[in-house]
This record gives C-alpha cells, sequence and structure tokens, in this order.
C-alpha cells in the first residue's frame, strides 16, 4: 500500500458543479475532500472597490482567441462572484439539435425530468421572486421600454436575500453583506458540517491510475502562493475511489486532455464544442427627457433615470422570444444587466468613423455613464469554441493577479451571427423606439465576451460528439466524473447557474450509487441542506 | 524608409536589451530613459482616453476634449502598478511604440524623434494600426497598454475606490461615479421605481421562470 494519502471521494473546484455532489456525497456517509484553485474569502475580506489586487485576487478575465471569458477563482467558484439570476432554461432548449442531425441533450433530460432538481436547488440557497418593488431603476426601466415596444417583461429570480440586500451593486466583487446566496452559505457549510474538507490554492494539475488497490485514481496537485498564484508553494497528491471534475468549463477540459497520457484515451468532445452561452453584450445610452415624456418614469423630482449604477445587476428580463416555435438560433432571452466600469472598455462610441471603442467620442459617451442601460441577449450559439495547445502547468497562462491567457479560440459561425443579429434588432426596436436611446455595440477588443462559458466537456447520447454520458460519467474512465457548467451540453437562452446546479443534484445519486459499487459506504437519499 | 523593416519580435529584442541597461547607465542618463519612457506612455494614455493640456506648452496631453484624461487620471501609476505586471515592459514596448511612430511619420514625410512629437490625429493613426493588428500575443500586448489608461479613468484602478471618489478622482467624477456612505459603504435604500412597468409573459410559471 502507497502511503499517499487517501480520500473516498475526491472532487476538483468547489464552486456549483463540485459543492453540490460534495455535500450530497458527504452528508450520504463519504469521506469527501475539495480541492480548489483560488483562495477562500468570506464576507468580512469582499471589498467594494475597484482596485486591482482586490477583486482580481477572485475573479479571473481570460483571454482567448476571438473571445473573453470572466470566471470565479475562489471557494465558492464562481457562485461568489455570479449576479444571482436564478432560470430554469426553457423547455425548447432541451430538443436543441445545433447545427447536427441529432438531439445534443441525453434523451434522459428534459425540462420535466429536471423541475424536481430545480425545485431542490431553489429551495436550498434560496431563490427569492423578485416583485416590481425589488426590481431596480434599470431593471424598471428596461421593463418600461419593453412595454413601450409591445413586448412583455419579468421580474428576474435572484438568489439573494432581499432583506440583506443593500442594492450596492458590486456582486462581481464577492458580497460583503451575505445577501447573496453563494455556495459560502448553503452547500459548502452544510458539506463541511459533515466532515467534508475544503482546501484552498490546491491547483490541480494531473489526474493518473492510482497504485494502491481499491482506489481508482490519484489526483496531483500544486499548492499555489496566496500573494501570487504563479509561484508554486508545494505539491502533493491524494488517491480516490471516485473523482468528480468541477473545474470550471475553463478548468475542466485542461486537465482532463494533460491526464490523457497517464490515464488513457478519453473522449475527442474533451475541449472542443465550447459555448459561451450564445452571450451577446450591448448597451443603450438613454435620452433621459424621453425617458420622462415617453415612459413617464421619474425616480425623483425632475430625475427620470441617472441610476445605472443603482441596484442589484439584474433586475428584469423578456421572455418574449423564447419560444419553442421559432427556429433555432433566432430564440433568445433579453436581459437587463449592470456592468461594472472594468468593463467599460467594451463599448463603441456609436459615432461614425474610426476609432470605435478609444479616443475622444468614447471619452464623451463616458460622461452620459448613468444613462447607460446595459444589456444581455442570451442566445443559441452552435458550440464552435476549442482549445488548442495546453499550458504547462493549471488551467491557462496566468500573466498577472487575474490576467489569464487561454488557448480557447471562437469564431462564431453564421447561424450563431444570426442569432446575435435577431438579437440586436429585436433590443434596438426596444430601446430606438419613440427616441429612448441609442442602441450600441460592445465589440471593442474581442467579438464575444462571455460570463457563462459552458459545454467544453459535455454529456450526451452520441459518443463522437459528447465527452460524458448522461450520468455524468467521463467515458472509458468509470468513477470520473464531471459535474460543472462544462457538462452542460448546449446554451441555454438564460443565465446557466441554476440549471448547473441542478444538474449537479441530479448526477449526486449516481454518483453515491458509483460510490457504493466500489465499498464506499454512502447512500444517495439525503435532505437537501438546511432541512 | 528611414527606419528598415525590423520584425517586432527583433524590435522588441532590442528594446528589451536596451531597457536592460537603463541601470547601467549614468543616473542623468536613466533618468532621461525613463523620462522617455514615461513621456511615450503617456502621450499614448492620453490616445486612448484624451485630457485637457495640464499646463501651457503640454507636449504629452494635446487637449484633444476639454476635462480630465487617462493621464490625469493616473494611468502611469496604473502601468506601474505591481498587481498589473506591466512595469518590467515599459521601456521595451515604449521604444515599440516610439519606433512605429517613427516608420508612420517617415511615410507621411515627416521626421520625428518619438510618438510624443505626432498630432493627436496621427497619434490615433498609429494606435489604430497596432491595436488592429492579427489576433495573437502582439495584439493581446497591445490591447493591455490600451485598457490600462481606460481602467485608470474609468475605475480608478490603482486606487481604493471610495477613497478615490471622495477625493474627486477625475475618471470617476467625470462618469458620476456615486459617493458612498459615511463609512465608505455603498447601500441605495431608493433603488426602485415601485410600480409594475411592463406585463409578465402569459406562460411565466408560478415561481416566476420561462415555461
Amino acid at each position: 500500500m502507497s502511503l499517499t494519502e487517501k480520500t473516498d471521494v475526491l472532487v476538483i473546484g468547489s464552486g456549483f458543479g463540485g459543492a453540490i455532489p460534495a455535500y450530497n456525497l458527504a452528508a450520504g456517509g463519504a469521506k469527501v475532500t475539495i480541492l480548489e484553485r483560488g483562495p477562500e474569502l468570506g464576507a468580512a475580506d469582499f471589498t467594494q472597490s475597484l482596485e486591482i489586487g482586490g477583486y482580481t485576487r477572485i475573479v479571473d478575465l481570460i483571454q482567448g482567441n476571438g473571445i473573453q471569458v470572466v470566471a470565479g477563482n475562489c471557494v465558492g467558484g464562481s457562485s461568489v462572484v455570479y449576479f444571482a439570476a436564478s432560470l430554469r432554461a426553457p423547455s425548447f432548449v432541451f430538443n436543441r439539435r445545433g447545427s447536427t442531425d441529432h438531439r445534443l441533450w441525453p434523451r434522459a433530460i428534459s425540462r420535466r425530468t429536471l423541475d424536481p432538481w430545480y425545485d431542490r436547488v431553489e429551495e436550498t440557497l434560496p431563490v427569492a421572486h423578485q416583485t416590481w418593488d425589488d426590481v431596480p431603476y434599470a431593471g424598471g426601466l428596461f421593463a418600461a421600454a419593453c412595454r413601450n415596444a409591445g413586448h412583455t417583461c419579468n421580474p428576474v429570480p435572484l438568489a439573494v436575500d432581499l432583506d440583506r440586500c443593500t442594492n450596492c451593486n458590486w456582486m462581481l466583487n464577492g458580497c460583503r453583506f451575505d445577501a447573496k446566496r453563494s455556495m459560502l452559505l448553503n452547500y459548502l457549510p452544510a458539506a463541511r458540517a459533515h466532515g467534508a474538507e475544503v482546501r484552498p490554492l490546491h491547483e490541480v494539475q494531473l489526474i493518473t491510475k492510482a497504485l494502491t488497490p481499491g482506489y481508482r485514481y490519484q489526483v496531483d496537485y500544486t499548492v499555489v502562493n496566496p500573494n501570487d498564484y504563479r509561484i508554486p508553494a508545494g505539491v502533493g497528491s491524494i488517491e480516490a475511489k471516485i473523482v468528480i471534475v468541477a473545474a470550471g468549463t475553463m478548468g475542466t477540459p485542461v486537465i482532463l486532455r494533460r491526464s490523457a497520457a497517464t490515464l488513457g484515451k478519453i473522449p475527442g468532445a474533451v475541449g472542443k464544442y465550447f459555448s459561451p452561452n450564445g452571450d451577446r453584450v450591448s448597451m443603450a445610452v438613454m435620452d433621459e427627457r424621453r425617458i420622462r415624456d415617453v415612459l413617464r418614469l421619474e425616480r425623483e423630482p425632475g430625475v427620470a433615470y441617472d441610476a445605472f449604477p443603482i441596484g442589484k445587476p439584474i433586475g428584469s428580463m423578456s421572455y418574449d422570444y423564447l419560444n419553442g416555435q421559432l427556429p433555432e438560433f433566432e430564440r433568445f432571452g433579453l436581459q437587463q444587466i449592470y456592468f461594472p466600469a472594468i468593463t467599460n472598455i467594451l463599448p463603441e462610441d456609436g459615432t461614425p468613423g474610426a476609432p470605435d471603442w478609444f479616443g475622444v467620442d468614447k471619452k464623451l459617451l463616458a460622461k452620459k455613464w448613468r444613462s447607460w442601460l446595459t444589456l444581455l441577449a442570451l442566445t443559441e450559439d452552435d458550440n464552435e469554441g476549442k482549445w488548442g495547445a495546453l499550458p504547462p502547468t493549471g488551467n491557462f497562462i496566468r500573466v498577472a493577479s487575474s490576467a489569464v491567457i487561454s488557448s480557447l479560440s471562437y469564431h462564431p459561425n453564421a447561424h450563431t451571427l444570426r442569432g446575435f443579429a435577431a438579437s440586436d434588432a429585436a433590443l434596438r426596436a426596444i430601446v430606438e423606439k419613440d427616441g429612448l436611446g441609442q442602441h450600441l455595440d460592445w465589440t471593442g477588443g474581442q467579438p464575444v465576451l462571455s460570463a457563462h462559458p459552458l459545454a467544453s466537456c459535455r454529456m450526451g447520447d452520441d459518443p463522437a460528439t459528447s465527452a460524458l454520458t448522461a450520468d455524468h460519467q467521463l467515458r472509458g474512465h468509470p468513477g470520473l466524473f464531471v459535474t460543472d457548467g462544462s457538462a452542460v451540453p448546449t446554451s441555454l437562452t438564460v443565465n446557466p447557474s441554476l440549471t448547473i446546479a441542478a444538474l449537479a443534484e441530479r448526477a449526486s445519486p449516481g454518483i453515491a450509487a458509483a460510490a457504493r459499487a466500489v465499498g464506499i459506504s454512502v447512500v444517495g437519499d439525503v435532505p437537501p441542506p438546511g432541512r | 524608409m528611414i527606419v528598415p523593416a525590423l520584425s517586432r519580435r527583433r524590435i522588441l529584442q532590442i528594446a528589451t536589451a536596451a531597457a536592460a541597461v537603463i541601470p547601467l547607465l549614468p543616473a542623468e542618463e536613466a533618468q532621461a530613459a525613463i523620462l522617455q519612457t514615461r513621456a511615450t506612455m503617456e502621450a499614448w494614455a492620453d490616445t486612448m482616453v484624451p485630457g485637457e493640456r495640464r499646463y501651457a506648452g503640454d507636449k504629452v496631453v494635446l487637449g484633444a476634449t476639454p476635462g480630465p484624461g487617462a493621464v490625469q487620471a493616473g494611468a502611469w501609476k496604473l502601468y506601474n502598478d505591481p498587481d498589473v505586471g506591466l512595469g518590467p515592459l515599459l521601456p521595451a514596448l515604449a521604444a515599440l511604440i516610439d519606433t512605429e511612430a517613427i516608420t508612420y511619420a517617415a511615410g507621411h514625410g515627416k521626421v520625428v524623434l518619438g510618438f510624443v512629437e505626432l498630432t493627436f490625429k496621427e497619434r490615433t493613426a498609429v494606435a489604430q494600426k497596432l491595436l488592429g493588428g492579427p489576433p495573437g500575443p502582439v495584439q493581446l500586448v497591445w490591447y493591455a497598454l490600451a485598457a490600462m489608461p481606460i481602467l485608470a479613468f474609468h475605475t480608478a484602478g490603482h486606487l481604493d475606490t471610495a477613497t478615490a471618489v471622495r477625493d474627486g478622482h477625475p475618471g470617476l467624477t467625470w462618469l458620476g461615479f456615486p459617493q458612498p456612505d459615511d463609512d465608505g459603504i455603498w447601500r441605495f435604500p431608493d433603488f426602485s421605481y415601485r410600480r409594475a412597468l411592463a406585463r409578465t409573459h402569459p406562460r411565466t410559471t408560478a415561481t416566476g421562470h420561462p415555461a
């Protein structure tokens, strides 16, 4: 027997995809160890500041070829830095085919079969249902503009304790009021209460076959310096009977592809079919006078809007184009969303002639910042992304504290561009009707910006185009599961966190069964945290 | 062409070597080299977010718009912020910008010694050329050099935000960034119009989701 440390279940990553099975397996009786690449911070550590060196400790800005991705890098993963919109994917999403000739989701998964798992997650986080009284000014303005253009608009369900929320608009930095319901407040403490151990600053490098009989896999990791993640501070290995990879859509395929040399052949879909969730960001610069005269909005005497930085970042959304009768690639959600000023490099100034995203006209656009309305269309892309050469260590090449370079390339094809064009036209028709505002592109620098990376190790029924079976197991590697956003087969037309969480809940009993099959004493039917 | 057509890689090698000898230079010459780097980088920052001249005869900030710009907002400090990690590369990158400026000017029948000597319109043209290159590591470097002055102006990325807003940071003031409460924390008790502003979708589920 080797002297390598051992555990029953090793979980790589502590975001939605890692924390949820970690809780379920630990509560069921298994010994669970979680390795998390980022640091552990809590409410008292989260700042309300845009100073580099603060939020950059927990947010990675990932530069690919043709795409920029924002992702969490801390205990709790992206749940710590997300904007908490918690929406169920519409029914038609599960029947998507993209440009293939087959259904991309496993036949076993539909909205109807996933609803019980959505229920469980919503109870646990929990998800609050905003009324119009809870929707901030920007969301109210978008709703009023939708109504003016003949559209419906809904308050967005949020994983936020609305009584605690101060509407400060600093969600990207982590919530200092513990109002945002991240994994730090539910699944992770519940997992720890059942004995799970969370190890921050542990960056997994490689999965190999274990030497000890009864243990299937060995996971090799580097401990990173808390002040500079580029500097290693130690190395180690753990053997496990079950491994759950939930390093995030940007991390999981890199770890698995690096491990192919030691694990043996891995499915070709690992590191392919990446989806940015069809994210299409744009904005409008709104006319305060027209808001008052046309929409009859006034937030205080003489002030119609002038409130871009106030509130929770996501307030309202139109479901009008989430219609299964429409052709694929022409269905999308239209959402009001606040982007912090760190993204202000991206808007184009809307004036004729170059330059579009810097210079005189861009500065003048910034003078109207409080009248901006930033918008997100969540469209149907065609899973065009793929990884190139692997970085020597970790998930990408870290240039500075949060600036990293990935070999992911993403170039939208004609199908995806059709969805972009259709959603642009829909938003333009809403915000420009009756001169309410001017719709502007956000394409400064890279053409695609996504905070919702998906599908880089996706599940499906077709082995040629999917890496995982419907139970989230990596094909050809029993006992190795993937439960993060990388497993989601397609873009969702809504923010993906609730679906990632529901899928992780759905996968957990099957993982427990696999654990029992290798001698771990664990039950698969456990109550949700807190019940 | 006055300047031979060197590859970017070769120019970077030369510039890096030049930067490496700065510590070996006599103090006055080293100081001049640093000032040259700063002038070029601040002229680049002024091209990204232009500002009014700081004093009569300002040759770095050209006054293309009224009000302060990226230089006044602290672009040079952000370029040198250890968390940004660009500091050691600045002499080399400034040399590359100067080289591009010299090439551009030569192509237009003009002799200059660096980027600072160009007009605002010429600086913009040079920046567009550098930023408009093919995707890849070189373009990412230029993109980072463009991002820093924009972040300095729009976020005061080198400062604590509450302190910066209270002290009247030029960029945050230009945006109208809200003031925090007395304890330096933002809270907005008044945040909503508090009325139904649209019909909800008829097929919305009981818990607010699309069907």
